[in-house]
Protein backbone atom coordinates (compact mmCIF):
# COMPACT_ATOMS: atom_id res chain seq x y z
CA UNK A 1 0.00 0.00 0.00
CA UNK A 2 1.37 3.30 -0.93
CA UNK A 3 1.13 5.82 1.55
CA UNK A 4 -0.83 8.10 -0.43
CA UNK A 5 -3.53 5.69 -0.02
CA UNK A 6 -3.57 5.95 3.82
CA UNK A 7 -4.80 9.65 3.64
CA UNK A 8 -8.37 10.00 4.88
CA UNK A 9 -10.22 11.95 2.12
CA UNK A 10 -13.28 14.24 2.64
CA UNK A 11 -16.11 15.05 0.22
CA UNK A 12 -16.87 18.62 0.79
CA UNK A 13 -20.73 18.62 0.25
CA UNK A 14 -20.81 17.21 3.83
CA UNK A 15 -19.08 20.25 5.61
CA UNK A 16 -21.09 22.69 3.35
CA UNK A 17 -24.24 20.53 4.24
CA UNK A 18 -23.45 21.15 8.07
CA UNK A 19 -22.06 24.55 7.85
CA UNK A 20 -25.63 25.42 6.30
CA UNK A 21 -27.31 23.27 9.23
CA UNK A 22 -25.17 25.31 12.14
CA UNK A 23 -26.26 28.70 9.75
CA UNK A 24 -29.77 27.64 10.30
CA UNK A 25 -29.80 27.57 13.73
CA UNK A 26 -28.74 30.37 14.24
CA UNK A 27 -30.10 32.42 11.42
CA UNK A 28 -34.18 32.19 10.78
CA UNK A 29 -33.65 34.03 7.72
CA UNK A 30 -31.80 30.93 6.28
CA UNK A 31 -33.76 29.84 3.66
CA UNK A 32 -32.71 26.36 0.85
CA UNK A 33 -34.39 26.08 -2.54
CA UNK A 34 -33.49 23.05 -4.50
CA UNK A 35 -33.57 21.67 -8.44
CA UNK A 36 -34.68 18.34 -6.95
CA UNK A 37 -31.11 17.83 -5.70
CA UNK A 38 -31.66 17.19 -1.86
CA UNK A 39 -29.64 14.01 -2.17
CA UNK A 40 -26.61 15.35 -4.07
CA UNK A 41 -26.25 18.51 -2.24
CA UNK A 42 -26.23 16.16 0.94
CA UNK A 43 -28.83 18.43 2.03
CA UNK A 44 -31.72 15.15 3.32
CA UNK A 45 -30.65 15.88 6.68
CA UNK A 46 -31.00 19.41 6.29
CA UNK A 47 -34.48 18.74 5.03
CA UNK A 48 -35.71 16.64 7.80
CA UNK A 49 -34.65 19.13 10.32
CA UNK A 50 -35.87 22.08 8.40
CA UNK A 51 -38.79 20.91 6.48
CA UNK A 52 -40.24 24.82 6.24
CA UNK A 53 -36.80 26.13 5.41
CA UNK A 54 -35.49 23.78 2.17
CA UNK A 55 -37.57 23.67 -0.66
CA UNK A 56 -37.42 21.50 -4.02
CA UNK A 57 -39.16 23.76 -5.90
CA UNK A 58 -38.61 20.93 -9.04
CA UNK A 59 -36.49 21.08 -12.03
CA UNK A 60 -36.49 24.85 -13.58
CA UNK A 61 -33.26 26.44 -12.50
CA UNK A 62 -34.15 29.86 -14.54
CA UNK A 63 -37.20 30.20 -11.61
CA UNK A 64 -34.73 29.35 -8.72
CA UNK A 65 -32.50 31.74 -9.60
CA UNK A 66 -35.26 34.42 -9.76
CA UNK A 67 -37.00 33.48 -7.32
CA UNK A 68 -33.48 33.42 -4.88
CA UNK A 69 -33.57 37.22 -5.93
CA UNK A 70 -37.42 37.50 -4.65
CA UNK A 71 -36.76 35.58 -1.59
CA UNK A 72 -34.11 38.39 -0.76
CA UNK A 73 -36.00 41.10 -1.35
CA UNK A 74 -38.64 39.70 1.10
CA UNK A 75 -35.75 39.77 3.66
CA UNK A 76 -34.59 36.04 3.83
CA UNK A 77 -30.90 34.80 2.97
CA UNK A 78 -31.46 32.13 1.00
CA UNK A 79 -28.83 29.23 -0.67
CA UNK A 80 -29.42 28.28 -3.91
CA UNK A 81 -28.15 24.62 -3.79
CA UNK A 82 -27.74 22.27 -6.80
CA UNK A 83 -25.74 20.33 -9.74
CA UNK A 84 -23.42 23.04 -10.69
CA UNK A 85 -23.60 22.90 -14.07
CA UNK A 86 -26.96 23.40 -14.22
CA UNK A 87 -27.74 25.63 -11.97
CA UNK A 88 -24.96 28.19 -14.00
CA UNK A 89 -25.58 27.68 -17.72
CA UNK A 90 -29.48 27.57 -17.20
CA UNK A 91 -30.06 30.17 -15.25
CA UNK A 92 -27.01 33.05 -16.47
CA UNK A 93 -28.98 35.48 -17.36
CA UNK A 94 -30.77 35.29 -13.90
CA UNK A 95 -27.34 35.37 -11.90
CA UNK A 96 -26.78 38.41 -13.98
CA UNK A 97 -29.60 40.61 -13.57
CA UNK A 98 -31.61 39.24 -10.50
CA UNK A 99 -28.24 38.87 -8.19
CA UNK A 100 -25.89 40.36 -9.56
CA UNK A 101 -26.93 43.53 -11.40
CA UNK A 102 -29.92 43.98 -8.72
CA UNK A 103 -27.37 42.88 -5.42
CA UNK A 104 -29.43 40.71 -3.83
CA UNK A 105 -28.09 38.77 -1.25
CA UNK A 106 -28.31 35.07 -2.72
CA UNK A 107 -25.77 32.87 -2.05
CA UNK A 108 -25.13 29.81 -5.34
CA UNK A 109 -24.13 26.69 -3.97
CA UNK A 110 -22.75 24.22 -6.74
CA UNK A 111 -22.19 20.87 -6.28
CA UNK A 112 -20.14 18.41 -7.99
CA UNK A 113 -18.01 20.63 -9.86
CA UNK A 114 -15.28 20.39 -12.75
CA UNK A 115 -15.39 16.84 -14.17
CA UNK A 116 -16.71 15.18 -10.93
CA UNK A 117 -19.37 14.11 -12.87
CA UNK A 118 -17.05 12.23 -14.80
CA UNK A 119 -18.41 9.21 -16.86
CA UNK A 120 -21.74 11.02 -17.21
CA UNK A 121 -20.41 13.22 -19.94
CA UNK A 122 -19.74 16.35 -20.72
CA UNK A 123 -23.11 17.88 -20.05
CA UNK A 124 -22.92 17.46 -16.69
CA UNK A 125 -19.23 18.40 -16.44
CA UNK A 126 -18.99 22.19 -14.81
CA UNK A 127 -15.72 23.18 -16.41
CA UNK A 128 -17.09 26.86 -17.66
CA UNK A 129 -18.82 28.22 -14.31
CA UNK A 130 -16.13 30.22 -13.27
CA UNK A 131 -15.30 31.70 -16.29
CA UNK A 132 -18.83 32.76 -17.12
CA UNK A 133 -19.80 34.17 -13.48
CA UNK A 134 -15.90 35.66 -13.33
CA UNK A 135 -17.31 37.73 -15.80
CA UNK A 136 -20.24 39.15 -14.15
CA UNK A 137 -19.79 42.64 -11.95
CA UNK A 138 -20.56 41.81 -8.21
CA UNK A 139 -20.14 37.97 -8.41
CA UNK A 140 -17.93 36.55 -5.54
CA UNK A 141 -16.35 33.48 -6.48
CA UNK A 142 -15.10 30.91 -3.25
CA UNK A 143 -13.96 27.36 -4.45
CA UNK A 144 -13.22 25.92 -1.12
CA UNK A 145 -10.00 22.94 -1.08
CA UNK A 146 -11.41 20.98 1.91
CA UNK A 147 -13.61 20.61 4.52
CA UNK A 148 -11.86 22.98 6.78
CA UNK A 149 -12.10 25.91 4.34
CA UNK A 150 -15.85 24.79 3.11
CA UNK A 151 -17.44 25.46 6.36
CA UNK A 152 -15.75 28.39 6.92
CA UNK A 153 -16.60 29.49 3.21
CA UNK A 154 -20.40 29.21 4.12
CA UNK A 155 -20.24 31.20 6.81
CA UNK A 156 -18.63 33.95 5.20
CA UNK A 157 -20.78 34.33 2.74
CA UNK A 158 -23.29 34.23 5.24
CA UNK A 159 -21.74 37.52 6.73
CA UNK A 160 -21.00 38.95 3.38
CA UNK A 161 -23.84 40.95 1.58
CA UNK A 162 -24.57 40.11 -2.07
CA UNK A 163 -24.59 37.00 -4.41
CA UNK A 164 -21.64 34.94 -3.81
CA UNK A 165 -20.90 31.48 -5.73
CA UNK A 166 -19.74 28.96 -3.60
CA UNK A 167 -18.09 25.76 -5.94
CA UNK A 168 -17.76 22.42 -4.09
CA UNK A 169 -16.73 19.33 -5.48
CA UNK A 170 -18.04 15.83 -4.77
CA UNK A 171 -14.31 14.68 -5.01
CA UNK A 172 -12.73 13.26 -1.63
CA UNK A 173 -9.89 15.40 -1.23
CA UNK A 174 -7.77 15.22 2.01
CA UNK A 175 -7.57 17.86 4.57
CA UNK A 176 -5.10 20.49 3.95
CA UNK A 177 -6.12 23.43 6.48
CA UNK A 178 -5.16 23.34 9.94
CA UNK A 179 -7.85 23.80 12.73
CA UNK A 180 -6.68 27.05 13.21
CA UNK A 181 -7.24 28.20 10.20
CA UNK A 182 -8.55 31.60 8.94
CA UNK A 183 -10.78 31.84 5.34
CA UNK A 184 -11.28 35.15 4.07
CA UNK A 185 -12.94 36.01 1.16
CA UNK A 186 -10.49 37.66 -1.41
CA UNK A 187 -7.14 36.67 0.59
CA UNK A 188 -5.21 33.90 -0.64
CA UNK A 189 -3.63 31.25 1.65
CA UNK A 190 -0.01 30.55 1.94
CA UNK A 191 0.44 27.03 2.22
CA UNK A 192 4.03 27.04 1.50
CA UNK A 193 6.39 29.30 0.97
CA UNK A 194 9.62 28.68 -1.40
CA UNK A 195 11.37 30.87 -4.31
CA UNK A 196 11.62 29.14 -7.33
CA UNK A 197 8.54 29.05 -8.37
CA UNK A 198 5.13 29.87 -7.25
CA UNK A 199 2.04 27.07 -7.34
CA UNK A 200 -1.64 28.81 -7.51
CA UNK A 201 -4.53 26.10 -7.19
CA UNK A 202 -7.93 26.29 -6.36
CA UNK A 203 -10.26 23.26 -4.79
CA UNK A 204 -9.46 19.57 -5.58
CA UNK A 205 -6.38 20.55 -7.00
CA UNK A 206 -4.94 22.86 -3.89
CA UNK A 207 -3.97 19.19 -2.57
CA UNK A 208 -2.24 18.30 -6.02
CA UNK A 209 0.02 21.53 -6.02
CA UNK A 210 1.21 20.71 -2.49
CA UNK A 211 2.57 17.33 -3.55
CA UNK A 212 3.79 18.78 -6.11
CA UNK A 213 5.73 21.17 -4.72
CA UNK A 214 7.23 18.16 -2.12
CA UNK A 215 8.47 16.44 -5.62
CA UNK A 216 9.85 20.18 -7.00
CA UNK A 217 11.60 20.07 -3.35
CA UNK A 218 13.25 16.26 -3.46
CA UNK A 219 14.81 17.97 -7.28
CA UNK A 220 16.35 21.15 -5.06
CA UNK A 221 13.41 23.61 -6.55
CA UNK A 222 11.26 25.36 -3.98
CA UNK A 223 8.02 26.07 -4.88
CA UNK A 224 5.85 28.99 -2.95
CA UNK A 225 2.16 27.22 -2.46
CA UNK A 226 -0.93 29.44 -2.82
CA UNK A 227 -4.66 28.54 -2.24
CA UNK A 228 -6.38 31.21 -4.25
CA UNK A 229 -9.87 30.21 -3.02
CA UNK A 230 -11.45 33.42 -4.48
CA UNK A 231 -11.10 33.49 -7.63
CA UNK A 232 -13.35 36.58 -7.51
CA UNK A 233 -12.15 39.44 -6.18
CA UNK A 234 -8.71 37.84 -6.99
CA UNK A 235 -6.02 38.44 -4.22
CA UNK A 236 -3.92 41.06 -6.59
CA UNK A 237 -1.74 41.71 -3.73
CA UNK A 238 -0.66 38.02 -3.49
CA UNK A 239 -0.04 37.67 -7.32
CA UNK A 240 2.31 40.68 -7.48
CA UNK A 241 4.30 39.78 -4.97
CA UNK A 242 4.82 36.16 -6.21
CA UNK A 243 5.62 37.83 -9.48
CA UNK A 244 8.42 40.05 -7.87
CA UNK A 245 9.52 36.79 -5.64
CA UNK A 246 9.77 33.70 -7.32
CA UNK A 247 10.71 32.93 -11.16
CA UNK A 248 7.57 31.31 -12.93
CA UNK A 249 3.99 30.79 -11.47
CA UNK A 250 1.78 27.20 -12.66
CA UNK A 251 -1.89 27.91 -11.75
CA UNK A 252 -4.03 24.23 -11.86
CA UNK A 253 -7.59 24.04 -11.76
CA UNK A 254 -10.66 21.58 -12.27
CA UNK A 255 -11.75 24.20 -15.29
CA UNK A 256 -11.44 25.23 -18.64
CA UNK A 257 -7.98 27.57 -19.16
CA UNK A 258 -10.14 29.89 -20.89
CA UNK A 259 -11.62 32.25 -18.24
CA UNK A 260 -10.89 31.18 -14.97
CA UNK A 261 -8.26 30.99 -12.11
CA UNK A 262 -5.61 30.86 -14.63
CA UNK A 263 -6.65 33.74 -17.08
CA UNK A 264 -7.61 35.52 -13.47
CA UNK A 265 -3.70 34.93 -12.63
CA UNK A 266 -2.58 35.88 -15.19
CA UNK A 267 -4.35 39.24 -16.05
CA UNK A 268 -3.02 40.47 -12.79
CA UNK A 269 0.08 39.20 -14.21
CA UNK A 270 0.44 41.03 -17.60
CA UNK A 271 -0.89 44.26 -15.91
CA UNK A 272 0.41 44.54 -12.54
CA UNK A 273 3.72 42.30 -12.59
CA UNK A 274 6.91 43.84 -12.02
CA UNK A 275 9.36 42.32 -13.50
CA UNK A 276 9.29 38.87 -16.56
CA UNK A 277 7.73 35.74 -14.72
CA UNK A 278 5.98 33.09 -17.32
CA UNK A 279 2.55 31.86 -16.75
CA UNK A 280 1.58 27.93 -17.25
CA UNK A 281 -2.16 27.15 -16.59
CA UNK A 282 -3.27 23.86 -15.97
CA UNK A 283 -6.73 22.79 -16.62
CA UNK A 284 -8.78 21.55 -19.39
CA UNK A 285 -7.42 22.84 -22.56
CA UNK A 286 -10.77 24.12 -24.32
CA UNK A 287 -11.94 20.83 -25.28
CA UNK A 288 -14.91 18.81 -24.15
CA UNK A 289 -13.76 16.61 -21.81
CA UNK A 290 -14.26 12.36 -22.93
CA UNK A 291 -15.74 9.72 -20.85
CA UNK A 292 -14.13 8.31 -17.58
CA UNK A 293 -14.18 8.88 -14.34
CA UNK A 294 -13.11 12.56 -12.40
CA UNK A 295 -9.67 10.81 -11.43
CA UNK A 296 -9.21 8.98 -15.38
CA UNK A 297 -9.90 12.49 -16.35
CA UNK A 298 -7.59 14.11 -13.88
CA UNK A 299 -4.76 12.32 -15.19
CA UNK A 300 -5.91 12.38 -18.55
CA UNK A 301 -5.59 16.30 -18.34
CA UNK A 302 -2.43 16.36 -17.15
CA UNK A 303 -3.85 17.70 -13.67
CA UNK A 304 -1.76 15.89 -11.72
CA UNK A 305 1.69 16.49 -9.01
CA UNK A 306 3.11 15.26 -11.85
CA UNK A 307 2.14 17.30 -14.54
CA UNK A 308 2.12 20.39 -12.25
CA UNK A 309 5.86 19.38 -11.79
CA UNK A 310 6.48 19.25 -15.56
CA UNK A 311 4.86 22.66 -15.85
CA UNK A 312 7.07 24.41 -13.46
CA UNK A 313 10.12 22.72 -15.04
CA UNK A 314 9.39 23.83 -18.50
CA UNK A 315 8.82 27.36 -17.44
CA UNK A 316 12.17 27.29 -15.17
CA UNK A 317 14.41 26.41 -17.81
CA UNK A 318 13.32 29.60 -19.58
CA UNK A 319 15.47 31.53 -16.71
CA UNK B 1 -66.82 57.08 -6.00
CA UNK B 2 -68.02 58.99 -8.95
CA UNK B 3 -65.40 61.63 -7.51
CA UNK B 4 -62.62 59.40 -6.81
CA UNK B 5 -62.63 57.46 -10.34
CA UNK B 6 -63.03 61.35 -11.57
CA UNK B 7 -59.71 61.45 -9.91
CA UNK B 8 -58.26 58.43 -11.37
CA UNK B 9 -59.39 59.18 -15.02
CA UNK B 10 -57.35 62.31 -14.52
CA UNK B 11 -54.22 61.08 -13.27
CA UNK B 12 -54.50 58.41 -16.02
CA UNK B 13 -54.60 61.56 -18.57
CA UNK B 14 -51.69 63.27 -16.32
CA UNK B 15 -49.68 60.28 -16.86
CA UNK B 16 -49.95 59.93 -19.84
CA UNK B 17 -49.51 63.24 -21.23
CA UNK B 18 -46.10 63.23 -18.73
CA UNK B 19 -44.87 59.63 -20.31
CA UNK B 20 -45.06 60.86 -23.66
CA UNK B 21 -43.48 64.38 -22.84
CA UNK B 22 -40.41 61.86 -21.10
CA UNK B 23 -40.67 59.65 -24.82
CA UNK B 24 -40.03 63.03 -26.98
CA UNK B 25 -37.65 64.39 -24.60
CA UNK B 26 -35.72 61.81 -24.03
CA UNK B 27 -35.77 60.34 -28.18
CA UNK B 28 -36.19 57.07 -26.58
CA UNK B 29 -38.90 55.12 -25.11
CA UNK B 30 -41.57 52.19 -25.73
CA UNK B 31 -44.75 54.59 -26.74
CA UNK B 32 -46.74 51.33 -26.97
CA UNK B 33 -46.35 49.57 -24.53
CA UNK B 34 -46.34 52.57 -21.65
CA UNK B 35 -49.66 53.65 -22.58
CA UNK B 36 -51.22 50.50 -22.84
CA UNK B 37 -50.12 49.79 -19.01
CA UNK B 38 -51.00 52.83 -17.82
CA UNK B 39 -54.66 52.53 -16.54
CA UNK B 40 -53.19 49.19 -14.87
CA UNK B 41 -50.28 51.55 -13.27
CA UNK B 42 -52.91 54.43 -12.22
CA UNK B 43 -54.95 51.73 -10.17
CA UNK B 44 -52.14 50.11 -8.54
CA UNK B 45 -50.51 53.43 -7.21
CA UNK B 46 -53.33 56.22 -7.65
CA UNK B 47 -56.14 53.51 -6.69
CA UNK B 48 -55.49 52.47 -3.49
CA UNK B 49 -54.56 49.01 -4.25
CA UNK B 50 -50.31 48.90 -4.16
CA UNK B 51 -49.12 49.50 0.02
CA UNK B 52 -46.71 51.65 -0.88
CA UNK B 53 -45.18 55.03 0.90
CA UNK B 54 -43.12 57.09 -0.78
CA UNK B 55 -42.02 58.38 2.71
CA UNK B 56 -41.14 54.92 3.35
CA UNK B 57 -40.11 53.61 0.14
CA UNK B 58 -38.04 50.46 2.07
CA UNK B 59 -40.82 49.84 4.70
CA UNK B 60 -40.46 45.79 5.23
CA UNK B 61 -44.32 45.15 5.23
CA UNK B 62 -45.06 47.27 1.81
CA UNK B 63 -45.93 45.16 -1.21
CA UNK B 64 -43.75 44.28 -3.75
CA UNK B 65 -44.00 45.06 -7.21
CA UNK B 66 -42.41 43.82 -10.57
CA UNK B 67 -41.99 45.73 -13.73
CA UNK B 68 -41.41 42.54 -15.76
CA UNK B 69 -42.37 44.47 -19.11
CA UNK B 70 -39.35 46.66 -18.23
CA UNK B 71 -39.21 48.45 -21.56
CA UNK B 72 -42.04 49.85 -19.88
CA UNK B 73 -39.62 51.99 -17.46
CA UNK B 74 -40.77 55.53 -19.28
CA UNK B 75 -44.44 54.44 -17.98
CA UNK B 76 -43.60 53.66 -14.40
CA UNK B 77 -40.98 56.14 -13.82
CA UNK B 78 -43.53 58.48 -14.66
CA UNK B 79 -45.91 56.94 -12.64
CA UNK B 80 -43.73 56.70 -9.08
CA UNK B 81 -42.78 60.69 -9.83
CA UNK B 82 -46.10 61.21 -9.96
CA UNK B 83 -46.83 59.78 -6.82
CA UNK B 84 -44.26 61.36 -5.17
CA UNK B 85 -41.12 58.82 -5.05
CA UNK B 86 -38.69 60.77 -6.20
CA UNK B 87 -39.21 64.52 -8.07
CA UNK B 88 -40.75 65.36 -11.14
CA UNK B 89 -38.27 67.07 -12.46
CA UNK B 90 -35.80 64.50 -12.43
CA UNK B 91 -38.17 62.51 -15.26
CA UNK B 92 -36.24 65.49 -18.17
CA UNK B 93 -33.00 62.93 -17.20
CA UNK B 94 -34.46 59.63 -18.42
CA UNK B 95 -31.98 57.46 -20.48
CA UNK B 96 -29.62 60.81 -19.89
CA UNK B 97 -25.94 60.21 -19.48
CA UNK B 98 -25.42 58.46 -16.02
CA UNK B 99 -29.27 59.54 -14.72
CA UNK B 100 -30.57 56.80 -12.57
CA UNK B 101 -33.65 56.74 -14.66
CA UNK B 102 -31.68 53.84 -16.80
CA UNK B 103 -34.10 52.94 -20.10
CA UNK B 104 -35.07 49.93 -17.48
CA UNK B 105 -36.32 50.06 -14.52
CA UNK B 106 -33.09 50.36 -11.78
CA UNK B 107 -33.05 49.77 -7.96
CA UNK B 108 -31.56 53.18 -7.71
CA UNK B 109 -34.83 54.66 -7.90
CA UNK B 110 -37.35 54.28 -4.78
CA UNK B 111 -39.79 51.91 -4.91
CA UNK B 112 -37.98 49.98 -7.67
CA UNK B 113 -37.59 46.38 -6.63
CA UNK B 114 -35.34 44.51 -8.86
CA UNK B 115 -33.56 45.55 -12.25
CA UNK B 116 -35.82 44.14 -14.66
CA UNK B 117 -36.06 44.24 -18.48
CA UNK B 118 -34.79 41.09 -19.49
CA UNK B 119 -37.82 39.89 -20.08
CA UNK B 120 -39.22 36.73 -17.94
CA UNK B 121 -37.52 37.17 -14.70
CA UNK B 122 -40.34 39.37 -13.22
CA UNK B 123 -42.74 36.35 -12.16
CA UNK B 124 -40.19 34.19 -10.96
CA UNK B 125 -38.50 36.75 -8.58
CA UNK B 126 -42.38 38.36 -7.59
CA UNK B 127 -42.92 34.20 -6.41
CA UNK B 128 -39.89 34.04 -4.24
CA UNK B 129 -40.76 37.34 -2.50
CA UNK B 130 -44.20 35.83 -2.06
CA UNK B 131 -42.79 32.84 -0.71
CA UNK B 132 -40.78 35.02 1.43
CA UNK B 133 -43.55 36.38 3.04
CA UNK B 134 -45.69 33.32 3.63
CA UNK B 135 -43.32 32.29 5.44
CA UNK B 136 -42.84 34.78 7.60
CA UNK B 137 -46.79 34.84 8.03
CA UNK B 138 -46.80 38.55 6.86
CA UNK B 139 -49.28 40.56 5.01
CA UNK B 140 -47.96 41.66 2.04
CA UNK B 141 -47.96 40.84 -1.72
CA UNK B 142 -46.00 40.39 -4.90
CA UNK B 143 -47.36 42.11 -8.27
CA UNK B 144 -45.63 41.39 -10.89
CA UNK B 145 -46.96 43.35 -14.63
CA UNK B 146 -45.92 41.11 -17.40
CA UNK B 147 -46.28 42.01 -21.16
CA UNK B 148 -48.17 39.52 -23.07
CA UNK B 149 -45.36 38.47 -25.59
CA UNK B 150 -43.36 38.25 -22.41
CA UNK B 151 -45.02 35.08 -21.65
CA UNK B 152 -43.11 33.46 -24.60
CA UNK B 153 -40.35 32.70 -22.14
CA UNK B 154 -40.33 29.48 -20.09
CA UNK B 155 -39.46 30.85 -17.10
CA UNK B 156 -42.88 32.20 -16.55
CA UNK B 157 -44.20 28.67 -16.43
CA UNK B 158 -41.54 27.04 -14.34
CA UNK B 159 -42.49 30.35 -11.92
CA UNK B 160 -46.76 29.97 -12.76
CA UNK B 161 -46.14 25.78 -11.49
CA UNK B 162 -43.87 26.74 -8.45
CA UNK B 163 -46.37 29.55 -7.32
CA UNK B 164 -49.53 26.98 -7.43
CA UNK B 165 -47.73 24.34 -5.66
CA UNK B 166 -46.76 26.52 -2.82
CA UNK B 167 -50.35 28.05 -2.77
CA UNK B 168 -49.00 31.67 -2.86
CA UNK B 169 -52.29 33.23 -2.82
CA UNK B 170 -50.33 36.48 -2.26
CA UNK B 171 -49.24 37.02 -5.68
CA UNK B 172 -50.13 38.26 -8.44
CA UNK B 173 -49.41 38.70 -11.44
CA UNK B 174 -51.20 41.01 -13.95
CA UNK B 175 -51.03 40.09 -17.95
CA UNK B 176 -51.05 43.67 -20.27
CA UNK B 177 -52.29 41.71 -23.07
CA UNK B 178 -52.36 44.32 -25.85
CA UNK B 179 -51.79 41.68 -28.57
CA UNK B 180 -48.92 42.78 -29.92
CA UNK B 181 -45.05 42.60 -29.80
CA UNK B 182 -42.57 44.36 -31.25
CA UNK B 183 -42.86 42.43 -34.76
CA UNK B 184 -46.29 42.26 -34.75
CA UNK B 185 -49.43 40.11 -33.46
CA UNK B 186 -48.50 37.77 -30.12
CA UNK B 187 -51.39 35.27 -32.07
CA UNK B 188 -49.28 35.27 -35.07
CA UNK B 189 -45.66 34.77 -34.10
CA UNK B 190 -46.50 32.31 -30.87
CA UNK B 191 -49.84 31.78 -29.89
CA UNK B 192 -50.90 32.35 -26.19
CA UNK B 193 -54.57 31.60 -26.48
CA UNK B 194 -56.24 30.14 -24.83
CA UNK B 195 -54.19 32.21 -22.43
CA UNK B 196 -56.89 32.50 -19.33
CA UNK B 197 -57.36 28.09 -20.15
CA UNK B 198 -52.94 28.21 -19.87
CA UNK B 199 -53.29 30.07 -16.21
CA UNK B 200 -55.90 28.10 -14.58
CA UNK B 201 -54.30 24.86 -15.85
CA UNK B 202 -51.34 25.70 -14.11
CA UNK B 203 -53.24 26.02 -11.14
CA UNK B 204 -54.00 29.80 -11.11
CA UNK B 205 -56.85 31.86 -10.33
CA UNK B 206 -58.03 34.13 -13.32
CA UNK B 207 -60.06 36.87 -14.63
CA UNK B 208 -59.97 38.77 -17.23
CA UNK B 209 -60.86 42.41 -17.03
CA UNK B 210 -60.66 45.41 -19.64
CA UNK B 211 -57.53 47.18 -18.75
CA UNK B 212 -58.63 50.30 -19.45
CA UNK B 213 -61.57 50.32 -17.43
CA UNK B 214 -60.80 51.19 -13.93
CA UNK B 215 -64.04 49.94 -12.13
CA UNK B 216 -63.31 46.81 -12.98
CA UNK B 217 -59.76 46.86 -12.84
CA UNK B 218 -60.43 48.22 -9.29
CA UNK B 219 -62.95 45.80 -8.58
CA UNK B 220 -60.37 42.41 -8.81
CA UNK B 221 -57.57 44.60 -7.57
CA UNK B 222 -59.27 45.31 -4.48
CA UNK B 223 -60.82 41.95 -3.68
CA UNK B 224 -57.86 39.71 -3.85
CA UNK B 225 -57.15 36.64 -3.25
CA UNK B 226 -59.48 35.74 -6.05
CA UNK B 227 -59.45 32.09 -4.69
CA UNK B 228 -58.24 30.36 -1.13
CA UNK B 229 -54.78 28.82 -1.51
CA UNK B 230 -54.04 30.49 -5.38
CA UNK B 231 -52.34 32.73 -7.04
CA UNK B 232 -54.07 35.19 -9.21
CA UNK B 233 -53.42 35.84 -12.76
CA UNK B 234 -55.36 39.44 -14.00
CA UNK B 235 -55.29 39.24 -17.63
CA UNK B 236 -56.22 42.68 -18.48
CA UNK B 237 -57.16 43.30 -22.05
CA UNK B 238 -55.65 46.25 -23.50
CA UNK B 239 -54.74 47.84 -26.14
CA UNK B 240 -51.23 49.05 -27.03
CA UNK B 241 -50.85 52.94 -27.55
CA UNK B 242 -54.16 53.18 -26.24
CA UNK B 243 -55.28 56.77 -25.99
CA UNK B 244 -53.90 58.01 -28.82
CA UNK B 245 -55.53 57.20 -32.14
CA UNK B 246 -52.58 57.38 -34.57
CA UNK B 247 -50.45 55.22 -31.95
CA UNK B 248 -53.38 52.80 -31.05
CA UNK B 249 -52.95 48.94 -31.61
CA UNK B 250 -49.69 49.69 -34.15
CA UNK B 251 -47.00 47.14 -33.97
CA UNK B 252 -44.89 50.51 -35.31
CA UNK B 253 -45.32 52.38 -32.25
CA UNK B 254 -43.66 49.97 -30.11
CA UNK B 255 -40.99 52.06 -29.70
CA UNK B 256 -41.58 54.89 -31.91
CA UNK B 257 -41.08 58.68 -30.61
CA UNK B 258 -43.51 60.98 -31.42
CA UNK B 259 -42.43 63.85 -33.74
CA UNK B 260 -42.88 67.37 -32.12
CA UNK B 261 -46.09 68.04 -33.87
CA UNK B 262 -47.36 64.27 -33.21
CA UNK B 263 -46.77 64.82 -29.53
CA UNK B 264 -48.78 68.06 -29.54
CA UNK B 265 -51.52 66.65 -31.46
CA UNK B 266 -51.61 63.54 -28.86
CA UNK B 267 -51.27 65.87 -25.79
CA UNK B 268 -54.52 67.62 -27.27
CA UNK B 269 -56.59 64.17 -28.26
CA UNK B 270 -55.64 63.04 -24.73
CA UNK B 271 -57.45 66.25 -22.83
CA UNK B 272 -60.04 66.09 -24.98
CA UNK B 273 -61.00 62.93 -24.46
CA UNK B 274 -60.92 63.69 -20.40
CA UNK B 275 -62.99 66.58 -20.59
CA UNK B 276 -65.34 65.40 -22.87
CA UNK B 277 -66.27 61.64 -21.42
Amino acid sequence: MSQDETIELHDCRNAFASALEALAERDPRVMVLCNDSVSSTKLTHFAERYPDRLLNIGIAEQAMLGMGAGLAIGGKLPFIAGAACFLTARALEQIKNDLAYTHTNVKICGVSTGLAYGPLGATHHAIEDIAWLRAIAGMTIIVPADPVESAQAVEAAAETEGPIYLRFSRMGVPIVHSPDYQFRIGRAARLRDGSDVTLIACGTLVPRILEAAERLARQGITARVLNMATIRPIDRDAIVKAVAETDAIVTAEEHTIYGGLGSAVAEVVATAGTRFCPVGTLGIPGVFAPTGSAEFLMDYFGLTPKGIVNAAMDLLARR
Amino acid sequence: MAQDLLKLKRQATDIRKRNLRLIFEAHHGHTGGDLSAADILTVLYFGGVLQVDPDHPKAPDRDRFFMSKGHCSGLLYTTLALAGFFPEAELSTYMQPLSRLSGHPSTHVPCVEANTGALGHGLPIATGAALAAKLDGTPWRAFVLTGDGELQEGSNWEAAMIAAQQELENLICIVDRNRLQMMGRTERISALEPLAEKWRAFGWAVCEVDGHDHVELLEHLTHLPVAKGKPTCIIANTCKGRGVSFIEDRAACHHRVPTEAELNAALEELDAACTIR
